[in-house]
C-alpha cells in the first residue's frame, strides 16, 4: 500500500473509533442520542456549526468557484457571517422554546409550535428535500477526494462506500456525540491544511498573494470582480440573503442549535464563528492559484482544481493528509445531516402513526431511518447525475421557506395560524420547484425586463409570495374561525 | 435600549449595500483584491458588532438581576 493510502485509511479508523467510543458513559435515549441531552458547551457547538460550514462541498466547490466563476465565489463567507449575525437573535430563541417544550428535532419543533402534527409532516418533508442532496453530495465528495488522494487506487464509489459505513455505524451507536468528538480532529486537520497550503501554494508559484492576484489581473481581470449580469451584484445580495436566512433553517444546523446548554453558548458562538469564516480565504487563494497553474479544466472538473493542484505540489504523504481532511469533512457534516434527518422523521411521521411510542421504540426506529436515509444517498451518489445538482442548487431555495412560520412563530400576536404558514410553506416550495426545474426567469414573462432583476435568486422571489400567502391565508381562516365561534356563540 | 437589537442591520447593510462601488479590484488591500478585501472586512467588523452587543446585553441582564 501507498503512504497516501495508509495515512487516509489511519485517519478514517481514528475518526471511526472515537466514534464509537463516544458513547461511553451514556445512557442513551432520544434526548441523548438527537440533541446530546442539551449539554454541549460553547466550544462543542462552535465546532459542529463550523462544521456544517467546512464541508466537502466547501473544501471542493469553494476553490472550484474561485477558479471557474471567480468573485462570485465570494457569497459562501458572505452569507455565512451574516447567517452567523441572525444567529445571535435567531439561534437563541430557537432554543429556548425547544428546551421550554421538549423539542428534539426541527419537525417536532413546528409541530409543536403549531399545535399541529401535519404540519411537522410538511416541515420534515421539505427538510428531506434539502437534506438528501446533502448527505449524497458529502458522499459523492469524499469519493472524489480519496480517489485523487489516492492517485487513483482506491475508485471513487468504493470510498464512498467505504465512508457510509464508517459514518453509518459510528452515528447508529453515538448519535449526535459521535459527530461532536470527530468534529475535534476534523477542524484542528483543516485549520493547518488549509492555512499551510492557501499561504504555500501562492508563495511558491507567484511569489505571495498579491503578486498573485495581480498576474491573474493581467489575464482574467473578470474572475476578481462580479459581472454586469448573471452572476452579478442583484443575484450575489439576493442569494447572501436567502442562505443567511436560510443557513439555521437547515436541519441539521437548527439540531446543532439544540444541542447547547444554554443561551449565552450561542451568543458567544455568534462573536467568534464570523472570524472563523477568514479560513475559507485560504480556500480561495488555492483556487486562484490554480487559474494559471493548471488551466483548462472544464465546468464541473473545476472543482477539481484544488486536488490536482495539490498533486503537482506537494510530496505523496501531504496528499495523503489532504485526502484524510477531505475525508473528515466529508463524514462529520453527513453525520449530523443523518442524525438530523432521521430523528425528524421519527418524530414526525413515526410519531403521527404511533403516537404513544416510547423512548426506546423511538430509537431504534431512528436507528431504521439512518440506515435508510444513509443507503438512499449513497445509491444517489451512483446512480444519481444531473438531478441531484438540481437538487443541492435548490437545498437552500427550498429551505428558506420554512423562514416565515419560524418567525412568526415567534410572536404570537401575528395571528398566524397553522394553515397560513402551511400554505406559505407550500407556495414557496411549488414556485423553487417550478422554477428551477424549468429554468423559468422573469425575463421569460416581461422580456423587457433589467438583469439587475431577472437575476435575483428564485428563493428570494418565492419568499415574498410566501410570506404574503402566510398573512393572507392566516388572516382569511381566522376570520373564519372568530365569525363560527360568533354563529355559534348566537345559538346559545 | 429596546432597540440595541438593530445593530444585527449593521453588518448587512453594511456588507451589501455599498456593493455597486466596492466590486473592484484596486486599490489592493493587505495583498486583496478590494472587493475580497471589502468581504473580508465585514467578516471582522460583524464579530466586532457582536462582540459589543454581547456586552451591552450583559450589561442590561446585569441591571435586570438587581
Amino acid at each position: 500500500m501507498s503512504m497516501p493510502i495508509i495515512i487516509i485509511f489511519s485517519f478514517a479508523l481514528l475518526a471511526f473509533l472515537l466514534g464509537i467510543s463516544a458513547r461511553r458513559g451514556k445512557d442513551m435515549d432520544i434526548q441523548q442520542f438527537a440533541v446530546g441531552n442539551r449539554g454541549f458547551g460553547a466550544l462543542l457547538v462552535f465546532l459542529l456549526v463550523a462544521g456544517e460550514v467546512y464541508t466537502t462541498f466547501t473544501f471542493l466547490g469553494g476553490s472550484g468557484w474561485a477558479y471557474s466563476k471567480g468573485a462570485a465565489a465570494f457569497y459562501v463567507p458572505a452569507y455565512v457571517v451574516l447567517a452567523y449575525v441572525l444567529s445571535y437573535w435567531l439561534a437563541p430563541r430557537i432554543w429556548r422554546f425547544a428546551k421550554d417544550r421538549g423539542a428534539v428535532s426541527q419537525p417536532d419543533y413546528f409541530a409543536i409550535r403549531y399545535q399541529s402534527k401535519a404540519f411537522g409532516i410538511i416541515v420534515a418533508i421539505v427538510g428531506c428535500m434539502a437534506l438528501i442532496p446533502y448527505i449524497t453530495i458529502q458522499l459523492k465528495g469524499l469519493g472524489i477526494i480519496v480517489s485523487e488522494a489516492s492517485y487513483g487506487v482506491i475508485p471513487p464509489a468504493l470510498a464512498s462506500f467505504i465512508g457510509a459505513l464508517i459514518v453509518m455505524t459510528y452515528v447508529i451507536i453515538s448519535g449526535i456525540h459521535s459527530s461532536a468528538w470527530t468534529a475535534i480532529i476534523k477542524d484542528f486537520l483543516i485549520l493547518v491544511v488549509a492555512i499551510f497550503m492557501g499561504l504555500y501554494i501562492p508563495f511558491h508559484y507567484y511569489g505571495g498573494i498579491q503578486p498573485m492576484f495581480e498576474q491573474i489581473q493581467a489575464v482574467a481581470p473578470e474572475k476578481l470582480v462580479l459581472p454586469e449580469q448573471g452572476l452579478g451584484i442583484s443575484w450575489f445580495i439576493s442569494t447572501v440573503l436567502v442562505n443567511a436566512i436560510g443557513f439555521y433553517l437547515l436541519p441539521q444546523n437548527f439540531s446543532v442549535v439544540l444541542t447547547a446548554n444554554g443561551e449565552k453558548s450561542l451568543r458567544k458562538n455568534a462573536i467568534t464563528l464570523p472570524l472563523y469564516t477568514l479560513l475559507l480565504l485560504f480556500i480561495f487563494f488555492i483556487g486562484y492559484s490554480a487559474i494559471l497553474q493548471i488551466p483548462g479544466l472544464q465546468e464541473a472538473d473545476g472543482d477539481l482544481s484544488l486536488l490536482r493542484l495539490s498533486i503537482q505540489t506537494f510530496d505523496p504523504w501531504f496528499v495523503g493528509i489532504i485526502g484524510a481532511a477531505g475525508l473528515l469533512t466529508a463524514l462529520v457534516p453527513a453525520s449530523v445531516m443523518i442524525i438530523s434527518g432521521s430523528v425528524g422523521l421519527t418524530k414526525s411521521v413515526y410519531m403521527a402513526i404511533v403516537p404513544h411510542a416510547s423512548e426506546k421504540q423511538q430509537l431504534v426506529v431512528s436507528r431504521v431511518f439512518i440506515l435508510i436515509m444513509t443507503a438512499s444517498a449513497f445509491l444517489f451518489s451512483i446512480i444519481g447525475g444531473n438531478a441531484l445538482a438540481i437538487l443541492n442548487i435548490m437545498s437552500y431555495t427550498l429551505i428558506v421557506q420554512l423562514a416565515p412560520a419560524l418567525v412568526f412563530g415567534f410572536f404570537p400576536n401575528s395571528r398566524v395560524n397553522k394553515y397560513g404558514a402551511a400554505a406559505g410553506i407550500l407556495t414557496g416550495v411549488l414556485i423553487v420547484l417550478w422554477a428551477t426545474l424549468f429554468d423559468i426567469q422573469i425575463a421569460d414573462f416581461i422580456p423587457s425586463v433589467p438583469h439587475a432583476v431577472n437575476d435575483i435568486n428564485v428563493g428570494a422571489l418565492a419568499l415574498v409570495v410566501n410570506i404574503a400567502v402566510t398573512l393572507g391565508v392566516s388572516f382569511v381562516t381566522n376570520l373564519a374561525a372568530s365569525r363560527g365561534e360568533a354563529t355559534e356563540a348566537g345559538r346559545y | 435600549m429596546k432597540y440595541i437589537k438593530l445593530l444585527l442591520l449593521v453588518p448587512f447593510v453594511g456588507m451589501l449595500a455599498p456593493l455597486p462601488l466596492v466590486n473592484r479590484i484596486e486599490p489592493y488591500i493587505l495583498g486583496m483584491p478590494f472587493l475580497l478585501f471589502w468581504i473580508s472586512l465585514w467578516m471582522v467588523l460583524s464579530s466586532v458588532i457582536l462582540y459589543i452587543l454581547y456586552k451591552l446585553d450583559a450589561d442590561r441582564e446585569g441591571e435586570g438581576a438587581e
